[in-house]
């Protein structure tokens, strides 16, 4: 039959495609179905006005040198068996935490970040070696490790809350799908892709990934159809039958990946004698949905970020002493503000000067608003967004040639992702198994996190469920 | 095949695997892990590769036979009579 396969996989993300790949590459038959028509799902990239755009990269992190072993970038190119040169890397200038009392410089040297310790945290010198120890010999990605929260385990190795703030600043924006703080797996996770590896960016930005995952998963005989947005998830008796599409086909497999996200995936799982009814009953519970949404600009510049003497790669900026890690009350947040300057990698390939500016978002306050106040909104958006790098760096003022402001109705839009969530849900599934037998979860709700960590999910549940057997 | 051939087969298989690694230097007495790039995911895709190229199965209890390139021409060499 030609609808059936031995496993289907939701989602052409980075996740999915990794575990498209895996499974065909080994000669099983398999399907990942995308409801949209590009690949990329959360690390897409898009056109406007003639310019090509990344959605979600800022950079890489988990930045390691061509054979160093055992880390999760050159494992994971070996997994997908693509060479490390491919890549093109360009590693990051340097980024900045930055606070109002102090701010801290880090790069992909470590040393840098320790010697800004012991310039301004002295005290906590011999507690931060101690810490970075235990992280260094903790097993992060052990698919059995017990929730418990990072900020505990920090200060037990550190007294001043101002330094606990300012590491955990970074780590959280970019990965914590809880406030204010996180799983200690996924901080230890966070802290060696960001601090002990490091940023970098592929030459051609998220492209370049995309397209060396295409080229694989065509070579590997994985079937890929777009537009084919998942109705329902079929069980019988436990066990997954198949899926349902939206647009009325029905593909049967033994087995389902869903990158889709947690809550996503359960709410459409359905008893195949349901199909047909209204309202379908489902008896588990719902897993709940991430807080975190974010709205960002992107804004094109006549001038590029060197010509004003920044070389910084990304400035994770706080306006207090205290990080607030939160769902804003209102429609974003302007504390804080992660700025990224693309053109501040090792080798600009980039026409233009680009900045881009993140703040946290509330979904249901954007959700809300009518299409006028919308667009007046992403208007303030933008100009909040000049003023933070303005108070960073007095200098800064170039004309901006074009602007484009993305909120977290964009995300809901294109990822399907419940609120808008970036960093899925609270409730992680690390080894993928649901109570369904046969469904499994991979993506960012199985608990890795970031590009590297997406395609290392996609590779190891695929691994796991698909191949081992 | 003899065990010349053997031997070529696995190294084709792991210079596939671990792409970017030089695996005309192996040691054959050496564990290849300690040589080479290659943690347990990786022997599973030996394994896999040699059910895929040559349909010869290795059971999960048999992989420590696979830890050297010695080993591997010992252990599978009778399996490609």
């Amino acid at each position: 039959m030609d609808n059936k396969y031995d496993v289907i996989v939701i989602g052409a993300g980075m996740s999915g495609l990794a575990a498209g790949i895996r499974l065909a590459m080994f000669g099983k038959k398999v399907c990942i179905v995308e409801k949209h028509i590009i690949t990329g799902g959360l690390n897409s990239y898009y056109t406007r006005s003639k310019r090509d755009f990344d959605v979600g990269l800022h950079a890489m992190t988990n930045f390691v040198e061509k054979g160093t072993r055992k880390r999760p970038l050159t494992k994971l190119l070996k997994q997908l068996r693509i060479p490390y040169d491919s890549l093109e890397l360009e590693q990051q200038k340097n980024s900045l935490i930055h606070f109002p009392d102090f701010k801290l410089k880090f790069n992909n040297d470590f040393e840098l970040l320790l010697s800004q310790i012991s310039e301004y945290f002295p005290h906590e010198v011999d507690g931060f070696n101690k810490f970075v120890e235990y992280i260094n010999e903790y097993n992060e990605v052990a698919l059995d490790n017990k929730t418990f929260m990072a900020k505990d385990v920090a200060r037990k190795f550190l007294k001043d809350e101002y330094l606990i703030e300012m590491i955990f600043c970074p780590l959280l924006i970019y990965g914590s799908a809880w406030e204010d703080d996180m799983d200690f797996s996924q901080f230890v996770i966070m802290f060696k892709s960001i601090y002990l590896e490091g940023f970098c960016r592929p030459k051609g930005g998220v492209r370049t990934i995309i397209n060396l995952l295409l080229n694989k998963l065509e070579e590997s005989g994985c079937e890929l159809k777009f537009r084919s947005e998942v109705k329902n998830i079929i069980k019988k008796d436990g066990k997954v039958k198949g899926v349902v599409l939206k647009k009325g086909d029905i593909l049967y497999a033994d087995k389902v990946i869903s990158s889709m996200g947690h809550p996503e995936t359960i709410k459409v799982l359905c008893e195949e004698d349901d199909l047909d009814k209204e309202t379908q009953n489902n008896d588990q519970r719902m897993p709940k949905v991430g807080p975190l949404s974010f709205c960002e600009s992107i804004v094109c510049l006549d001038m590029k970020p060197s010509q004003f003497g920044i070389d910084d790669t990304i400035v994770f900026y706080n306006n207090s002493s205290q990080y607030h890690y939160q769902k804003p009350k209102d429609l974003y947040d302007n504390r804080s503000a992660v700025v990224c300057f693309p053109n501040n990698f090792t080798n600009d390939d980039l026409e233009e000067g680009i900045a881009r500016v993140t703040f946290m978002a509330n979904y249901n306050k954007w959700h809300e608003l009518e299409k006028p106040l919308y667009k007046e909104h992403k208007s303030k958006v933008l100009c909040d967004s000049l003023e933070i790098i303005q108070s960073i760096y007095e200098d800064f003022s170039p004309q901006v040639t074009f602007s484009d402001v993305f909120t977290p109705t964009t995300i809901k839009k294109y990822t399907g992702h419940f609120d808008g969530t970036v960093y899925g849900s609270t409730d992680k599934l690390r080894d993928g198994k649901t109570k369904t037998e046969g469904l499994f979860l991979c993506g960012t709700d199985q608990g890795f996190l970031g590009i590297v960590g997406s395609m290392l999910s996609g590779i190891s549940m695929a691994n796991l469920h698909g191949l081992m057997e | 095949m003899t065990a010349q051939e053997v031997r070529q087969v696995v190294v084709d298989i792991i210079a596939d695997i671990a792409i970017d690694d030089d695996v005309t230097t192996i040691d054959d007495a050496t564990p290849l892990r300690e040589q080479l790039d290659l943690d347990s995911m990786d022997f599973l895709d030996i394994v896999m590769e040699l059910k895929k190229r040559h349909k010869v199965e290795v059971p999960q209890e048999d992989y420590p036979e696979l830890a050297t390139m010695s080993g591997c021409v010992q252990y599978l060499t009778p399996k490609f009579q």
